[in-house]
């Protein structure tokens, strides 16, 4: 095959290739883009979630925990911990944090106001009401 | 060496060597933690802790990249490097921009940081992989313009290489993708979906054209085959690679919110994607048996033909085994993507980085190879370190199958802690099998310094 395959030839098949399927790449984005105002809870977006979020971001949560299956799997998955334990419990557990328990994985206390609780809430439930296409299999994440 | 420019690849490979043991080093800690959940709390939390880890692994890889390039460049292109004094420059700035990046996320509380480093203006922080703080961000940028400058007016002035050109392409991509690490919507699903940009086309897209890129040309230099051959190897590897992770990237959209279609493009083009990893194994293995030469550095044949292997093993077949929907489903955000990112990233880019360095840093150093000495050294190194990533990876499949079990396909799910605990002994397994990477890797600096009758002069 090598008499038959040249370099010209793999070479214009990789620029061909990659162009194409880049291309489709981004018409597939496209697409997505026009197709998740029916699936990610855009409309639930109010200046408290997006508070919260940035609380989730600069508490670093993402590196104990997963957020819809990403970030560290140290802890457990808060995707769905809304559902799962609902607000109150959510807040009651971060101002309990840390627990101190001798050889137990330990949460640190972030030292949130009532306020940025109330809003940590908010984005975690917005997130909780995402169409994950039924993702996670149960409840517990 | 050929060139005196080459030169300045020298501190770019010891920093990254000093960096990834920095990096082991927190692995250490992370998988202590693991197990004896209070260790170091609160002093060191298991998020910086991580952060640390993954955070020096990108970028010793990318000093290691650098230095490749810098090494490799003016060889292929046969001229000088466009401006030596550039490269150390950022050199400095690199070292010096990421070592206070560490001591920050070390020091200061993590959400101080954000606010002291202009989080509030531009909000990027606190994303998986992503955590540094804006101004290193744009230290980043600054940093790999510089360096894509310096490399491009290289190669524009010198001969064009197939070699030169896919590092070339290969690099630009990396600096292009990463500026979608400024973007962060506030709408979670575009955030995330925004953010595999980054990390997805980086590690199954444009890295795998750098990888292919290094691996090909330490496979000429070691080989002597010709390099038509090698050449148009090349090319088929990196069709495969990016015909199928462009669309692969898909298999990162099953769950997150995005459009259910993504389950039959994502699983059916990233289950391709093992196949220019396998590409790469047999073109290594197949060159060197066709090798025209026996070049006296044996431990860089064995990290090169090792790379193929582990690469296909973590990339290729770990990645396969969780990258259908359906499989995915269960299995999305568990041990088992640890387990395959342990692998993936050592066997495809530490091999790799560690391969030209295995290459080039006799070069650097005044001489065609080491004496037998160090190399049997290291080649100790390397079989330490590669079987301890095996089992690392072994072990944390089993605490994958089992957490899976436990929490996600039984009727009666148990919670995440609950489960947590049931997979102690695979993650003991797993400490002890880091330890033992860990002693490879102190093997690997020791072959440094064993002195013995070096091989060959230098050659050019």
């Amino acid at each position: 095959m090598s008499g038959i395959f040249t370099k010209s030839m793999a070479r214009n098949i990789f620029y061909g290739g990659t162009t194409f399927f880049f291309l489709l790449f981004l018409a597939l984005t496209f697409d997505t883009e026009r197709e998740l105002p029916n699936r990610d809870n855009r409309a639930a977006i109010t200046p408290e979630v997006a508070a919260g979020k940035h609380i989730w971001e600069t508490r670093n949560c993402l590196g104990c925990h997963t957020l819809l299956g990403e970030g560290a799997y140290f802890a457990p998955e808060l995707g769905n911990v809304y559902k799962r334990r609902g607000g109150d419990f959510i807040k009651g557990w971060m101002q309990a944090m840390p627990t101190g328990a001798p050889g137990r994985r330990q949460m640190p206390q972030f030292n949130l106001t009532d306020e940025e609780l109330d809003q940590l809430v908010a984005f975690l439930k917005y997130t909780s009401e995402i169409n994950t296409a039924n993702w996670p299999p149960n409840i517990e994440g | 060496m050929q060139y005196k420019s080459q030169a300045v690849a020298m501190p770019y490979f010891i920093a990254a060597i000093g960096l990834f043991v920095g990096q082991i080093i927190f692995g250490l800690i992370l998988g202590l933690q693991y197990v004896v959940g209070d260790f170091l709390f609160p002093e060191i939390p298991f998020n910086v802790a991580r952060m640390v880890h993954t955070n020096l692994l990108i970028v010793w890889l990318l000093f290691g990249f650098m230095g490749a390039a810098y090494y490799l460049i003016p060889e292929e292109t046969e001229t000088e490097l466009f401006s030596p004094k550039l490269a150390l420059a950022m050199f400095w700035i690199f070292l010096v921009a990421g070592a206070l990046t560490i001591v920050g996320y070390l020091l200061v509380p993590y959400s101080t940081l954000a606010s002291m480093t202009g989080n509030d203006i531009l909000a990027t922080m606190g994303r998986e992989f992503l955590e540094q703080p804006l101004l290193t961000k744009i230290g980043i940028v600054i940093v790999a313009l510089a360096f894509l400058f310096n490399i491009t007016m290289t190669v524009l002035k010198g001969r064009k290489t197939v070699i030169s050109i896919v590092l070339l392409l290969g690099l630009w991509g990396l600096a292009i993708f990463f500026l979608f690490s400024f973007y962060n919507p506030v709408n979670l699903v575009r955030d995330k979906f925004y953010w595999w940009w980054v990390v997805h086309l980086w590690v199954e897209g444009v890295w795998e054209l750098i990888m292919a890129a290094m691996l090909a040309f330490v496979l000429i230099k070691v080989t002597g085959v010709d390099r038509e051959v090698i050449e148009k190897w090349l090319y088929v590897i990196i069709t495969l690679a990016l015909v199928t992770g462009i669309i692969g990237t898909g298999h990162h959209y099953f769950w997150i919110g995005t459009p259910e279609y993504w389950q039959w493009w994502g699983s059916i083009f990233s289950a391709l994607e093992p196949i220019p990893f396998f590409a790469m194994t047999v073109f290594a293995f197949n060159m060197v048996n066709r090798r025209r030469r026996e070049h006296p550095n044996k431990a860089a044949v064995l990290w090169a033909l090792g790379t193929g292997v582990m690469a296909f093993l973590g990339a290729g077949v770990w990645g396969f085994l969780h990258t259908l929907a359906p499989v995915n489903y269960f299995t999305h955000g568990s041990q088992i993507t640890a387990a395959h990112g342990h692998m993936a990233f050592y066997g495809a880019y530490v091999m790799v980085v560690i391969t030209m360095i295995s290459y080039a840093m006799p070069i650097l150093r005044g001489r065609a190879a080491n004496s037998t000495k160090a190399q049997v050294l290291e080649m100790w190194a390397f079989w330490l370190m590669t079987i301890a990533m095996v089992f690392i990876t072994l072990f944390l499949t089993a605490a994958g199958i089992l957490q899976v079990w436990l929490q996600r396909v039984s009727d009666t799910p148990m919670s995440f802690m609950a489960t947590q605990d049931q997979l102690m002994l695979f993650y003991w397994m797993r400490e002890w099998a880091g330890v033992m990477f860990f002693i490879g890797l102190l093997a690997y600096l020791a072959s440094f310094f064993v002195k013995g009758d070096a091989k060959g002069v230098v050659h050019g």
